[in-house]
């Protein structure tokens, strides 16, 4: 879907980006993790082209867009910004049609839209005829990711969307960000620093420093099979938490026990996340859970066996 | 005449049709100048943000022109572009610049980086982000200079009536050389109240929210051109000669005014400054104007005087006024002053002006030359014995009279020398001679019959005219009005006159200004 070939971007004398390559599939969920300065956001305004690239190559769908007119080529792809950038001159209404009328819709299909978008995102429609600075800080980041998502671009590039938000706040939209159907249809790029936000929402992460890609792999093969000390020691702290979120119940599946099937209160499919799974027991006060695998095979489990299984699993892991 | 007792009001009423009138023309000014300004500035302030490199460059040179002096300005103007409406409105606009183009460019620059972005990533094009997200975000910016620079205008288009552009000035100027309070205040009110209001307006419009902002700013072209329309050049209509008179002649008894009562002479006149009236009559701009016999312009421009055959311009011989306490604590000054007397005469005095006027000499230094040709001049002898202090008005003569006094207390006396040139015109001079402000300064024998004491005219014609008469008559009336003394005659008679172009004058077979009032009325 998005291809990008020894891409360089120079300032002066610093190079941001030092030819650095990787590929997305579509509907893949890309996090470029990195502190600041290490090139990630660089990256990412090549790919609309807010950015120049030096040299380099960029392919979306196979077709090199630094060919393309850069206003065109940016319709086409949904952006949103750290501190949503939205037109303090605006309600919110017109703050998300800004990309339709461009594209020059007709009144009725842009209404539709906006309306549709505003009920997808829980935001009530008496917030139209609003001006962003009476939203609260949570309330403008959903305005702004509408605006994003109003012409169903395929292509999503997040720059620390959550950045600029509470804890609480930004917990509560990871929930809703990773339930939103649009979204799962999409080719997100996401830039963070946040290493815990890149556990909970990539499929893939492009851990980068000093304007190179060090890894480039799935949350658990960063942990479990970091490529050098850098990896290890990025991923160092809270690593207990990051390793629940890295790895989904089909991972451990092999180490839970096979017992009869009972009833309980959670039923769970085997792509669970582990982190998401634990939580169940607490947020259901169950004493176990079942989980389904393909070919209906089900196995019912407690938190101590769910546990032994995880050790299990890292332990076969370090001994590879 | 009766001013004392005529209120503000009743000038304002007696004058409403040329208050209006002024009122009128100085708002056009003012908008005319702000709406170009505005075409040129916007653009300018939005060309800079694209490319900073000029943004020093341009800025700088605004902010240059800001610092020109508003005279100064108005008088570079008139060369390439001659007097009227054309150079007050390009002097104007240039002022207004640089507020219009400096809050466009921080306006513009101030945006947030983060909208901008957001602008750009959604595809907008530069167009569409310059229209749709950085300048209605800059508007209240971009809405301040415009107010600045609408209150600049207002204040700096009182000088537009200098060069013939109309406006309130000519109240206010014609008011400061007549020594009419009630003239002055009635174009300065209006002027100072213009000023309020529009600042007042403008900062209303400014602090509308930005979506009310959208229809007003829509609305602020049309109302610029509307205002503009309020302007209607002064010398759109033309008679067969233009005449160019000072705001003072305008409203003297011996000037305009008689020149309508006792020759009935009609003609198309323009009011204007008399530092730039006989450049433009010089640069057939104007065809008859208003000046003083003794210029020294009149040589250098090459300007006949019309001769007075019915007498109305009374003579105007010079002569020091000192207030007598004055004599009284410097009792030499009155002697040593008195060593002029009689050493000038007409055309002395007309070369010693064209040495300042045209060949730009020095008048400390032409006052030198003159005092060592009559061997009056002596080396300075340093006193330390008080100081007097002498006034001058804002004019060549006066210059050259005040540094040859300042040279004879020095070099005669042992009194030390403080001088207070170029005091506007005669109101304040005589102001600051009566305020304490000064000891002395030469005045003329007719401006102080008719500016200052404001004769009736019934005083004024049993004077005949006579130039004994009505030294005595001034002396006298000085002395127990104001304890003031009037010393003796320099010797030169520096009255108003006609004047025309020599050649002009010759082909139109005028000599006299009866002979102008017959050309005027042949068909």
């Amino acid at each position: 879907m998005i291809k990008v070939e020894d891409l360089s971007k120079s300032f002066g004398k610093i190079k941001a980006v030092d030819h650095i390559s990787f590929q997305v599939k579509e509907r893949e969920n890309l996090i470029l993790l990195g502190t600041s300065g290490c090139g990630k956001t660089t990256t990412l305004k090549m790919l609309n082209r807010l950015i120049e690239p030096t040299s380099g190559k960029i392919f979306i769908n196979g077709e090199n867009i630094l060919m393309q007119p850069p206003e065109i080529l940016r319709r086409g792809i949904g952006y949103v910004l750290q501190n949503n950038g939205l037109f303090p001159h605006y309600t919110v209404a017109e703050n998300i049609a800004i990309v339709p009328q461009l594209l020059r819709w007709d009144r009725k299909r842009i209404e539709n839209r906006v309306s549709e978008l505003l009920e997808k995102l829980h935001l009530d429609t008496t917030y139209l005829n609003a001006y962003p600075n009476e939203l609260s800080g949570g309330q403008q980041q959903r305005v702004g990711l509408a605006r994003a998502l109003v012409a169903d671009p395929p292509v999503l590039l997040m720059d620390e969307p959550f950045g600029a938000l509470d804890n609480v706040t930004r917990s509560k939209i990871h929930a809703e960000f990773k339930a939103l159907d649009e979204l799962k249809r999409k080719t997100i790029i996401m830039v963070t620093h946040d290493v815990q936000e890149a556990f909970e929402l990539g499929d893939r992460i492009c851990l980068m420093d000093k304007g190179r890609i060090i890894q480039n792999g799935t949350p658990a093969e960063l942990l479990f099979n970091p490529v050098n000390s850098f990896v290890k020691d990025f991923l160092k702290e809270q690593r207990l938490q990051l390793e629940f979120k890295a790895l989904h119940l089909i991972d451990i599946w092999d180490w839970l026990p096979t017992s009869k099937k009972r009833e309980t209160k959670l039923n769970l499919m085997s792509d669970t996340g582990l982190w998401e799974s634990l939580e169940g027991f607490k947020f259901t006060n169950s004493e176990e859970i079942s989980i389904s695998h393909q070919n209906n095979e089900i196995k019912t489990v407690g938190f101590e066996q769910l546990m032994a299984a995880f050790y299990q699993y890292k332990k076969q892991q370090t001994h590879e | 005449m009766n001013e004392q007792q005529q209120t503000l009001w009743g000038f304002m009423a007696q004058q409403s049709d040329k208050l209006l009138t002024q009122t009128l023309q100085h708002i056009g000014l003012t908008f005319i100048s702000l709406f170009i300004a505005v075409l040129i500035g916007l653009p300018l302030g939005i060309f800079i943000t694209r490319k900073k490199q000029f943004s020093g460059t341009v800025l700088g040179i605004a902010g240059v022109l800001q610092t020109i002096p508003s005279i100064a300005l108005l008088g570079f103007m008139i060369p390439l572009l001659g007097i009227g409406a054309k150079p007050a409105i390009v002097a104007l606009l240039l002022y207004a610049l640089l507020p219009i183009i400096r809050n466009t460019y921080t306006g513009i620059t101030g945006v947030d980086s983060a909208v901008k972005e957001a602008a750009v990533a959604m595809g907008m094009n530069k167009w569409q982000v310059l229209f749709k997200a950085e300048l209605p975000l800059a508007m209240p910016v971009i809405l301040a200079g415009i107010r600045t620079a609408t209150v600049i205008n207002v204040g700096v288009a009182t000088l537009a009536s200098y060069i013939a552009a109309g406006g309130l000035g000519e109240f206010i100027f014609g008011g400061i050389s007549l020594n009419n309070t009630n003239m002055i205040l009635a174009g300065a009110i209006p002027a100072a109240l213009l000023a309020i209001l529009f600042d007042f307006l403008l900062s209303r419009l400014q602090h509308l929210n930005l979506k009310k902002l959208k229809t007003a700013v829509a609305a602020l072209p049309l109302l610029l051109i509307i205002m503009s329309s309020f302007y209607f050049i002064p010398s759109a209509y033309g008679g067969k000669l233009t005449a160019g008179f000072t705001p003072e002649f305008m409203g003297r008894q011996d000037g305009n005014l008689g020149l309508q009562s006792k020759y009935g002479l009609k003609i198309h006149t323009i009011v204007i400054s008399d530092a730039v009236m006989y450049k433009a009559a010089y640069e057939k701009q104007l065809d008859v104007i208003s000046g003083y016999s003794t210029d020294g312009r009149l040589k250098a421009y090459g300007l006949i005087v019309l001769q007075d055959d019915k007498g109305i311009f009374p003579p105007y011989y010079a002569a020091p006024v000192v207030r007598e306490d004055a004599l009284n604590k410097f009792p030499e000054l009155e002697k040593t002053l008195n060593m002029l007397s009689g050493k000038i005469n007409d055309s002395v005095m007309t070369d010693l002006n064209y040495r300042t006027d045209y060949l730009h000499q020095s008048p400390e230094r032409v006052a030198k030359d003159f005092l060592l040709a009559h061997t009056l001049w002596q080396p300075e002898r340093n006193g330390k014995v008080g100081v007097v202090r002498i006034g001058s008005k804002i004019f060549g003569e006066q210059y050259i009279l005040a540094e040859m006094y300042a040279m004879l207390i020095k070099g005669y006396t042992d009194y030390d020398v403080a001088t207070k040139t170029g005091l506007g015109g005669t109101k304040i001079c005589f102001d600051a001679l009566t305020n304490n402000q000064i000891d002395f300064y030469p005045e003329y024998t007719g401006t102080g019959l008719l500016a200052i004491l404001q004769s009736s005219k019934k005083t004024v014609d049993s004077l005949g005219g006579d130039k004994n008469k009505i030294y005595n008559y001034v002396k006298n009336v000085f002395k127990a009005k104001y304890n003031i003394k009037w010393l003796q005659p320099i010797g030169f008679n520096n009255a108003y006159a006609l004047m025309m172009r020599q050649k002009q004058a010759k082909d139109l077979g005028v000599k006299t200004i009866s002979n102008l009032k017959q050309y005027l009325e042949s068909k």
